[in-house]
């Protein structure tokens, strides 16, 4: 077991929840909360794995699979914007919507054979420093390194730009935007939008680079879903949500590697000796998404974190409040 | 004071003829025209309902009228949203503020502007926002976040948004409803400088005084109707407003019996007890309500009334510090035995805390007493005798209603605060905790509720009245308490209105006299 392979596999891992985390930082910061992530993300893995295999580029796979998820992100759109109704009944239909089409159109990929993957590379000079080297600049596949760029980019969108503070805008106060005539109902289909394609590069980024193949349901294996609990841990910022997105990845490559050698700090490995307490440990991550959920649906916890104010309230012009 | 002289008018920037507006129900705005000169702070008054708003929303373009036309500067325009209106110089400060609180001043101010084109270069920015408020007397700090900014500097942030887009007519939604006496008083001198500079100003209000002191022209509304139009308040009086509002006459005297308070019916000692989100609310308070006495609590809203009420009354926990009532120690009981002590409560919020919404008039009036004789016992209650019982109330109360079995949501707020009132004051309390008993009712339902309050001091309870309306508290009171921030500033006796205004900002009594004695 050796820790900077560990952590190494671990940023590899948390790249998948990192673009998942940020696309839906996105959609609830517009006021929109979405559970559909792990449809959506099972679409993109889906999509991507099948459409590299028929073209046999992969990124070409990628944008399949930002199409298809954020497609898919508008059922969601419609149903809780302009129909508005329950985000969290909706949310869920569309998670099960997702997953259902990729398990029925990805019905015999598993089989398929191999494809062409996304590069992977070593960056020259950074490779080379003391522990960060290995860990985040050595044979990282090219969609590392992209989040690595993306997670600080999101980040200055959000908090220093116009668009960036009309998004803030429609989560926190829809009534106040729309009165100066920010459109409300286009910038939440926007970010709804922008949430889907995130979570699509995020299945994209399992099925492509960091487990590749297709498993169908095991694909995601609910890491959708640990997404929606980081959103709230990392109180809606996106370089919390990366820190948060690193070390939970590390966490569940370290729950696997943990169950390899015999024998742990010197002492017999528990966790070789009696395979069923790794299922304990491979429990910790969701346990810890129902605990910050659970939290995170208390009011007076949500408002102390800073969660949007207008999160899950459907914007209806003309009536008092939000 | 400046008024518009008629002979040498000034040219008129908004002219509205025959507006129409239907509600489900309701003829909103019927006919209305409405004249709005250069360089004039314009008056609308009317009671609640009586369309103001409805019409202002119009012309801010958030409503759509059903038939009428709009001029501005001569020109015919239609506005389809909000946008419209403000380009075309038209901006509206609402009642309800429409900021976004975990954003800056100006980001606030910026939203929705085509400048800043990407990047929030907000320094630049904060500077041009510094110098309009310096401008216009509205100071404000540009960096501050508005959940950081007390009401008043929230409604200077709203003015400065639309003066910022170079609004020529702001219209002024029940601006005082929310500020302080001295706020009151900045307010209407930042409307004044903005006048000197040719801005035109609709200022929409039901109070007469305000009106009286800060326009030049009134026009009132009265359930729909134009009952007169743009008359200038020099050849007007407060009495005639007064019955052009409502329709007939109002007497602004209460009739008040001299009365000996009795004993202490309510002591609160040295109370603490937080708000919904953790922060203190009240911090160390102090006092005490006797027998046959009206005691007035005045205040800013947010101070910590809410908190106190719900604490007098048990509905929140207190931290530390003792509640009294008749000898009892009542701290951190619940509100069953509050009830059966004789604590009665007219909540701030009539609809989910006061009633409930979807039960009948009878099913709400015999809430307190439903598990006694006669209405009923342990097991069962007699709807024969609640619906007699409710049908009384119905009659002593004066609940205007077809049927007693109405769901109360369909009540008009006056009815619905007699509801409340019949069924609190029916049962003869010792102490009496009203919230705001008179917010949003028109002068006619104001006027029989501060009738039914000063009837029940005479029955000998102790009353505290809660309320943000000072021309309430002074001519219902026996004595008034300042809060602020969660403690007592100071008692008063005489009804000294600047020493009630120093104490709502933050001064404590000590000072104020130290100050006036030396």
């Amino acid at each position: 077991m050796d820790l900077i392979i560990i952590l190494q596999a671990g940023v590899a891992s948390g790249t998948v929840l990192l673009f998942a985390t940020i696309g839906e930082i996105f959609a609830e910061r517009s006021g929109v909360l979405n559970l559909g992530i792990e449809g959506m993300m099972l679409v993109g893995a889906m999509t991507s794995f099948s459409v590299t295999l028929k073209t046999g580029n992969p990124w070409i796979g990628v944008a399949a699979a930002m199409l298809a998820a954020g497609l898919i992100s508008q059922v969601h759109a419609f149903i809780s914007i302009t129909l508005q109704a329950d985000q969290v009944v909706s949310g869920l239909s569309v998670s099960f919507l997702g997953t259902g089409l990729s398990l029925v159109l990805g019905e015999g990929l598993s089989k398929a054979g191999t494809i062409s993957l996304l590069p992977s590379f070593s960056v020259p000079l950074l490779s080379q420093i003391p522990v960060l080297g290995p860990v985040f600049f050595t044979k990282q596949s090219v969609l590392v390194y992209i989040g690595y760029v993306i997670f600080p980019l999101c980040w200055y969108f959000i908090n220093n730009t116009r668009p960036g503070m009309h998004l803030r805008a429609v989560g926190e106060y829809p009534a106040a935007a729309d009165a100066l005539g920010i459109n409300v109902y286009r910038l939440r289909y926007l970010y709804v939008f922008v949430g889907g394609v995130f979570a699509g590069v995020a299945g994209a980024t399992i099925s492509l680079a960091v487990s590749p193949g297709w498993f169908s349901e095991l694909t995601t294996a609910g890491q959708g879903w640990i997404a929606v609990g980081l959103v709230i841990f990392a109180q809606w910022n996106p370089l919390r949500a990366a820190f948060g997105s690193y070390v939970f990845g590390a966490l569940r490559r370290l729950i696997l590697d943990i169950q390899g050698p015999t024998m742990l700090l010197g002492v017999a490995n528990p966790f070789y000796y009696n395979p069923y307490y790794g299922f304990f440990l491979q429990m910790i991550p969701y346990a810890f998404t129902i605990i910050v959920l659970i939290l995170g649906s208390r009011e007076a916890m949500r408002k102390r974190m800073g969660a949007p104010a207008a999160l899950g309230l459907p914007y209806i012009r003309g009536q008092r409040g939000l | 004071m400046e008024h518009v002289n008629i002979s040498t008018q000034k040219p008129t920037v908004v002219s509205m003829r025959g507006i129409v507006k239907k509600f489900p129900g309701v003829l909103a705005n019927d006919h209305v025209d409405f004249d709005l000169f250069e360089g004039e702070i314009h008056a609308l008054l009317g009671e609640n309902g009586a369309g103001k708003s409805t019409l202002m929303n119009i012309l801010a373009g958030l409503y759509k009228a059903e038939a009428g036309l709009i001029y501005l500067n001569g020109n015919p325009v239609n506005f389809n949203s909000p946008r419209d209106a403000i380009k075309a110089g038209i901006g509206m400060v609402h009642q309800h503020f429409m900021l976004v609180p975990s954003q800056t001043v100006t980001e606030n101010i910026l939203l929705g502007l085509e400048d800043p084109r990407f990047r929030l270069r907000l320094r630049d920015y904060e500077q041009k926002v510094a110098d309009l408020g310096e401008r216009f007397g509205l100071h404000v700090d540009p960096r501050a976040k508005i959940w950081q900014l007390s009401v008043g500097e929230q409604q200077r942030v709203e003015i400065l948004k639309m003066l910022y887009r170079g609004a020529q007519v702001l219209i002024m939604d029940e601006p005082t409803a929310v500020l302080a006496p001295t706020e009151i008083e900045g307010l209407f001198k930042t409307l004044r400088s903005m006048v000197k500079e040719g801005k035109s100003i609709i200022f929409i209000s039901h109070k007469l005084q305000e009106v009286l002191e800060i326009s030049d022209r009134v026009t009132v509304l009265r359930r729909g109707k134009v009952t007169a139009a743009g008359i200038p308040l020099l050849n007007t009086t407060r009495e005639e407003l007064a019955r052009l509002m409502v329709g007939r006459e109002v007497l602004f005297r209460l009739e008040k019996k001299p009365l000996q308070a009795g004993e202490v019916i309510l002591s609160v000692e040295n109370i603490r007890a937080e708000n919904d989100r953790g922060l203190p609310a009240l911090n160390g308070l102090s006092l005490n309500v006797r027998r046959g006495e009206v005691v007035g609590l005045a205040g800013v809203a947010g101070n910590g009334q809410r908190e106190l009420a719900e604490v007098i009354t048990g509905l929140r926990k207190v931290t530390s510090g003792r509640i009294v009532v008749q000898g009892e120690d009542l701290t951190n009981q619940p509100v069953k035995i509050g009830i059966r002590r004789g604590i009665s409560h007219v909540p701030e919020d009539r609809t989910h805390v006061g009633t409930a919404p979807n039960l009948s008039i009878t099913d709400n009036v015999i809430m307190k007493n439903y598990n006694r004789p006669p209405i009923g016992n342990r097991w069962v209650v007699n709807a024969i005798a609640a619906s007699k019982y409710a049908n009384d109330l119905r009659n002593s109360y004066e609940i205007v209603v077809p049927s007693v079995a109405t769901p109360v949501r369909l009540l008009s707020g006056g009815n619905l605060q007699r509801v409340i009132l019949a069924r609190e004051i029916s049962s003869q309390p010792s102490l009496l905790v009203a919230v705001q008993p008179t917010r949003g009712l028109d002068v006619g339902a104001i006027e029989g509720v501060q009738r039914l309050l000063l009837a029940q001091r005479e029955a000998g309870s102790a009353i505290l009245l809660i309320s943000e309306e000072l021309e309430e508290l002074l001519s219902l009171s026996d004595r008034i308490y300042v809060i602020y921030e969660g403690k007592i500033m100071g008692e008063v006796l005489d009804g000294d209105l600047e020493k009630i205004g120093l104490m709502m900002t933050g001064t404590p009594i000590e000072k104020i006299e130290a100050k006036g004695g030396a």
